[in-house]
């Protein structure tokens, strides 16, 4: 059986429409991911709760986001749709992450900065707000960005919680139709199509952030 | 905690099948990485083409995405058919190799140009640099960022049991069915997932040791089995993806 | 320290100088570091560049090493162009291999030593001999033990090189060069890197093989006294030109060139 031209006229909108999808959920997920992996770095930092929230998400970064996904799908109770679960996991998965690029780029603000801000008697919320987070945040955005690309291309295992993006809706016309090869290699069109660029763009983002 | 005693051996035998495919896989991608980075450090720019466009392409590509291809595209272009774990072998090693081939590229390309000219008045032919200086010295550098490759490849491997194989999660997704128990039944997996992960970054951080030692640097944070379960210095340039 | 066979001699006798720079141009940019260099070494004589830092002196050493490439002119080592070979109708850029082949008659000895960290000083010493010259490993192991008992440090051969101090890696940087059996010798500042309480040490290994051999030396350097002990002829360099030359006796004793005494002045007044 070769390539089908008409055939794939036809599922391209199917595609398309689980190619939104897959955009919502890693925009509602990083989302997530960077303002929850601040959260943590900075709890991190607080005895006690700090060492515990470390080890918690040591353990979700140590095991597969798939069954962290199928897990709490499982778990969750009825009402809550599969879309609301998945970018939920996906960000909580990679706030793991994220909150150790935060707290590489907190320990990277140089102690001349924040022994500077002591003289000044700045209060903590300056110290942080004002001097050491703008510095911290800019230096790991290349980072950041890295992230939301890798993010980006683990959406495929939200097909696996029913919920309808790109390899869903291939899965299913392949399913369907019996026939895979036309969506499957869509799907991979698909990513290359952003993960390319998006990468270039990032090696853009590291020359012109490198040098703070 | 009974009920995983008593599911011990069905649990562990999902776990030797994560772990076999997590192995062949790393092998897999460490073959392409080396081989792959190190034509992207040459000067040939067909060598470098060849090294950019399998990097580009395989990172781009999600590995359950091209699992999914070879599974069930291949078939129907061709008159073979892959076997299900051989299709998850291939896929996973294909995507993290290009992962790992960034980062042999980048450990090469940091050995240090004096080093290089030192082979140049011993009048070392190239591939003898390559394989004596450059890639001993490489090494060290890359060994980190390997480590954090070989737990995504790990993590990653649970992809299997979407098409079939009786991996670790398709053993709780059983058990699950079976017994109804879902926190026990997934919290078994995700803390066997966990051991293995400890296991691997284990091994990693010996093995680091050791490259450190022969560069006849001193190990970080001491010596000691203490100052290896430390937990490992995180780039701001993230876990390698 | 007796004469041996040990230590590789000069030339064969081809007649004629072992180094000609045949108007030598060498450019980085728009920066001329050598402009239009003519001079020539006679085998087994040995020769010292000194002069401002930026003359041009390491990139000489550099280009005789093939780290550079020439920007203009050729540069001859016994009668072949290293930087160049015979082409169809006159001279072409070299390829790799008629670089291998001419490189085989030169070692250096740089400033930082840049030993291999990955190697024991055995196979530092010995890596050369066997992978590029196809030497026997137990020939290689021999001239190593013999080279390195020579520079003092016989019963460091299986230790590491970050354990040594730095006097002691240029020294097996010495032996690693000479296990090559060049003819021609180039030192790259090759003190300048370390502690002055090292520096003796490393210059009497090389008074100690200058005296014994008729190897080929240039010598980059800012030691004014091995200068005058060691070589037969000084080159004192500015903005990538000769200034002047001649014995050290007359460079040291009774420079003619105003430019050549301030920079003696400079140099004698700081050591």
């Amino acid at each position: 059986m070769a390539w089908d031209w008409e055939f794939t006229g036809r599922i391209i909108p199917d595609l398309l429409s689980g190619l939104v999808v897959t955009v919502q959920a890693t925009v509602l997920g990083y989302a997530l991911a960077l303002v929850l992996g601040l959260a943590v770095a900075l709890v991190r930092r607080v005895p006690v709760v700090g060492p515990l929230l470390h080890a918690v998400m040591e353990f979700i970064r140590c095991t597969p986001l798939l069954v962290q996904l199928v897990f709490v799908f499982t778990l969750a109770p009825g009402g809550i749709s599969a879309f609301t679960i998945g970018f939920l996991v996906l960000g909580v998965h990679y706030a793991a992450y994220t909150a150790e690029v935060y707290r590489s780029g907190i320990e990277g603000v140089p102690p001349g900065q924040w022994e500077a801000s002591r003289a000044l008697s700045l209060p903590a919320h300056r110290t942080w707000g004002a001097v050491v987070l703008p510095q911290a945040v800019r230096r790991v955005i290349p980072a950041l960005g890295n992230y939301l690309i890798a993010m980006f291309k683990d959406t495929p295992l939200l097909f696996a919680i029913t919920v309808g993006e790109l390899m869903y809706q291939a899965s299913r016309i392949g399913g369907v139709y019996f026939r895979y090869l036309e969506a499957m290699t869509l799907v991979g069109l698909f990513f290359l199509l952003v993960s390319v660029p998006s990468a270039v763009l990032i090696r853009r983002l590291e020359r012109r952030y490198a040098a703070v | 905690m009974e009920f995983f005693i008593d599911r011990f051996p069905l649990y562990l035998s999902g776990a030797g099948v994560t772990l076999t495919i997590t192995l062949i896989g790393a092998a897999l991608a460490f073959v392409l990485a080396m081989a792959v980075g190190v034509l992207g450090t040459m000067r040939n720019p067909v060598a470098r083409g060849v090294a950019t466009f399998y990097t580009e392409t395989f990172r781009g590509i999600a590995a359950l995405v091209l699992m999914y291809w070879m599974a069930f595209a291949i078939p129907q272009l061709t008159p073979y058919e892959f076997d299900p774990m051989f299709a998850a072998i291939l896929a996973l090693g294909l995507n993290i190799g290009a992962y790992g081939a960034e980062v042999v590229r980048g450990a090469v390309n940091a050995v240090p140009r004096a080093q290089i000219e030192a082979t140049i008045a011993l009048n070392m032919s190239w591939a003898r640099r390559t394989w004596s200086v450059v890639l001993p010295q490489a090494w060290a550098q890359m060994l980190p960022t390997f480590g954090n490759l070989v737990i995504e490849l790990m993590k990653a491997t649970a992809i299997v049991s979407l098409i079939g194989v009786t991996d670790l999660t398709r053993v709780a997704q059983e058990q699950r069915s079976a017994t109804g128990e879902t926190i026990l039944a997934f919290s078994s997996a995700l803390v066997m997932y966990f051991v293995i992960a400890q296991a691997l970054i284990l091994g990693v951080r010996l093995l680091e040791r050791r490259a450190n030692r022969r560069l006849g640097r001193a190990p970080e944070g001491g010596s000691g089995l203490l100052a290896l379960l430390r937990p490992p210095p995180v780039t701001a340039t993230g876990g390698g993806r | 320290m007796p004469q041996s066979d040990l230590l590789p001699g000069g030339a064969p006798g081809a007649g004629g100088p072992l180094i000609r720079f045949d108007g030598v141009v060498k450019r980085f940019g728009a920066n001329t570091v050598l402009d239009e260099l003519d001079f020539t070494v006679d085998a087994g004589e040995r020769v010292t560049l000194i002069g401002p830092s930026g003359s041009g002196k390491t990139t000489i050493l550099r280009l005789l090493m093939t780290l550079e490439k020439v920007t203009g002119g050729v540069i001859w080592v016994n009668g072949e162009p290293l930087s160049h070979m015979r082409g169809k109708g006159g001279l072409v850029r070299a390829g790799e291999k008629h670089q291998r082949e001419v490189r085989k008659r030169i070692g250096m000895v740089f400033q930082q030593f840049n030993l291999f960290p990955n190697m024991t000083v055995r196979q530092n010493v010995t890596e050369g001999p066997i992978h590029s010259l196809g030497v026997s490993r137990d020939e290689a192991n021999q001239r190593a033990e013999e080279l390195l008992d020579l520079v003092g440090l016989g019963e460091k051969i299986d230790a590491h090189p970050t354990r040594l101090s730095g006097g002691q890696q240029q020294r097996v940087a010495i032996a690693r060069a000479l296990a090559m059996r060049p003819e021609i010798l180039l030192l790259d500042e090759v003190t300048s890197a370390l502690d002055p309480e090292l520096v003796s040490g490393v210059l009497d290994v090389l008074r100690g093989i200058a005296e014994s051999t008729d190897i080929t030396m240039l010598c980059v350097t800012h030691e004014m006294h091995f200068a005058r002990d060691v070589s037969h002829r000084v080159l004192m360099f500015d903005q990538g030109k000769i200034v002047e030359e001649g014995p050290p006796e007359q460079i040291f004793g009774d420079p003619r060139e105003e430019r050549t005494r301030t920079f003696l002045h400079a140099v004698l007044d700081h050591g």
